[in-house]
């Protein structure tokens, strides 16, 4: 099949998505339900406990956030993709003659759009609240290309997760697995120096403090190279690893 | 158009498909029937390149499904038994995304579209979720996407289970219509009614194997043979003329009455007519006015449960 085929096919495939979201714009309130709860709990319930000062909180935690609402993105295109997977509509595009590919092709390139969404809706909410950027347009483009660059590696785990998940219930508790100590065994809420010492050591190679520091030094006028080559690596490496083995997953269940 | 030989499949311990032979010449409709679990859907499946065969070939338009699976799919159109529509789509939305994998231009996407929605009955509610259809319209929706690229061969499985017969009949009139325009449909049901208005041959499936084929005619006519009905005018005078009925068809089976009618199965080897002239004949001598007399072909219903019932026994 010729390349520009498959892209015909996979388009095709992300429109399907563009217009579900379009007649269901409910979904938003799935995307921003988790940041906003977040914000609110941590800025201004702990916000004082953690650092003293809610506002300087702020500055901390936003960029923070903006990552952790791309992971609950990536339960979204997980739980779609599997649901797809199970229903009768796969059976008709598996009987048509389209790229193999396309369909995930199409989550994924359909999907983008809610990512980009969930980090331009969380930095608003946080504009809105007082936070502050200090950095000049490049900067703010090079955190806009790393999120979405990680966006697009959890994306694939996410497609592993749905194209393998045998059920619905199984793709939550997978994700959820994956997400928690992603998140909550991360420096988005609170410094890596304020947690438990046994807890630091996963902190610090944990890919989510290593993206969340990168953008905190880019967004901040305090850029740190060795968090921002770090965290390209880990999102490399994780599509390295992971989108064969979704592909192969995928070609073996379908 | 469709060549099946020696198909087999497995599911772990299960055999779903023992040695399936079917071949469907081009332009015409052939019926699989078969009770539930009987492994018509196995055989649409594999057809429609979703499953692999352990064993046997299978060839739509000469083409091996096994190893030409993306010739085949240029040439097929597939209604699965479950319904394969997105509910979070309109139901032209639906059918548009089939045309933009079909790689149909624009415009020419469009026009089909609205030619199917209006086909199908469904032009008044293309525009709405397909979440809000009912079933029949759904099952409606779900045969206009199999044939949105004009397919050489149509595979439906069970395409009219839970339409009301006002839209059964409309989908088999497409059908027809379909078949006069040169489309080949395998199609699979448990209505014996519709395999007899639809199909030219009728591949009688039970547990993975075809234990009877032929045209509905041949198929009545070989197993159930001719039944003789007999109904008096009087219904005291039944008992005669069950009594009559029984001498000339002869003990066995014979000689049932339902309610005022007495029937009896023509035995294989004699003749029909000169049975009812004989029993005609017996009834007038002993006095008894007839309301309604005839032989007639078993109907599919009673080949179908006598087929499968043998096949219990044996
Ligand atoms: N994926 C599967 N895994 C295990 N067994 C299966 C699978 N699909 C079908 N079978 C088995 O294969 C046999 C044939 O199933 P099939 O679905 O082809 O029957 P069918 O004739 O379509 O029945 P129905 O009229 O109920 O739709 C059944 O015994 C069924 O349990
Ligand atoms: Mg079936």
């Amino acid at each position: 099949m010729s390349p520009a085929r498959v892209v015909r096919h996979g388009a095709a495939l992300a429109w399907r998505n563009l217009v579900k979201f379009r007649h269901t714009p409910d979904q938003l309130l799935d995307i921003m339900l988790m940041p906003v709860t977040f914000v609110v709990m941590f800025v201004f319930l702990f916000g004082n406990a953690v650092s003293g000062d809610w506002h300087a909180y702020l500055q901390f935690v936003i960029p923070g956030i903006a990552v952790q609402a791309l992971m609950f993105v990536s339960l979204g295109t997980a739980l779609s993709l599997n649901t797809d997977i199970r229903n009768g509509i796969y059976d008709r595009f598996r009987s048509m003659p389209i790229a193999r590919s396309a369909p995930l092709i199409g989550h994924i390139l359909g999907d983008s759009v809610k990512y980009v969404l969930a980090i331009v809706l969380v930095f608003a909410l946080g504009l809105v609240l007082g936070f502050r950027i200090d950095a000049e347009a490049p900067a703010i483009a090079a955190a806009a290309g790393l999120m979405l660059a990680f966006a697009f590696a959890i994306c694939w785990i996410a497609t592993l997760i749905g194209v393998a998940a045998r059920s619905a219930e199984t793709v939550q508790a997978l994700s959820l697995v994956l997400i928690f100590p992603l998140t909550f065994g991360s420096n988005i809420f609170v410094p890596t120096g304020k947690l438990p010492g046994w807890l630091q050591a996963w902190v610090k190679i944990n890919p989510v403090t290593q993206l969340s520091d990168a953008i905190r030094g880019l967004l901040l006028g305090t850029p740190a190279y060795a968090t921002i080559a770090r965290s390209l690596l880990w999102t490399a490496g994780i599509v390295v690893v992971v989108a064969p083995l979704a592909v192969f997953t995928y070609r073996r269940r379908a | 158009m469709i060549e099946v030989d020696g198909l087999v499949k497995r599911f772990s311990k299960t055999v779903a498909l023992d040695g399936i032979e079917l071949a469907v010449p081009a332009g015409s409709v052939c019926a699989l029937l078969g009770p539930n679990g009987a492994g018509k859907t196995t055989v649409v499946r594999i057809l429609a390149t979703l499953l692999r065969a352990d064993a046997g070939t299978a060839r739509v338009g000469g083409f091996d499904v096994a190893s030409d699976p993306d010739r085949v799919r240029e040439l097929i159109g597939l209604t699965g038994q479950f319904a394969a529509v997105d509910e979070a789509l309109t139901g032209a939305e639906n059918l548009l995304l089939i045309a933009k994998l079909r790689e149909l231009p624009r415009r020419e996407a469009r026009r089909r579209v609205a030619e199917l929605l209006d086909r199908f009955g469904l032009a008044d509610v293309g525009g709405r979720l397909a979440r809000t259809y009912s079933g029949g319209m759904r099952r409606r929706l779900d045969v206009a996407a199999s044939l949105l690229g004009s397919p050489k061969v149509l595979f439906l499985d069970e395409p009219t289970t839970g339409l009301d017969p006002r839209s059964r009949a409309d989908v088999w009139a497409l059908i027809r219509g379909l078949v006069a325009d040169g489309t080949t449909v395998l199609l699979t049901t448990q209505y014996l009614e519709e395999a007899d208005r639809l199909a030219d041959t009728i591949s009688v499936i039970d547990r993975g194997r075809v234990i009877q084929a032929g045209t509905p005619f041949q198929l009545k006519a070989r197993v159930g043979g001719q039944t003789l009905t007999v109904r008096p005018v009087e219904p005291a005078r039944v008992r005669d003329t069950a009594e009559i009925v029984k001498r000339i068809a002869g003990a066995g089976p014979s000689g049932d009455t339902h309610g005022d009618v007495v029937s009896a199965v023509v035995p294989a080897g004699s003749d029909a007519a000169a049975m009812l002239a004989e029993v005609a004949a017996e009834l007038r001598r002993a006095g008894i006015s007839v309301g309604e007399i005839g032989v007639r072909l078993a109907s599919l219903d009673e080949v179908f449960l006598a087929l499968t019932a043998k096949e219990l026994v044996a």
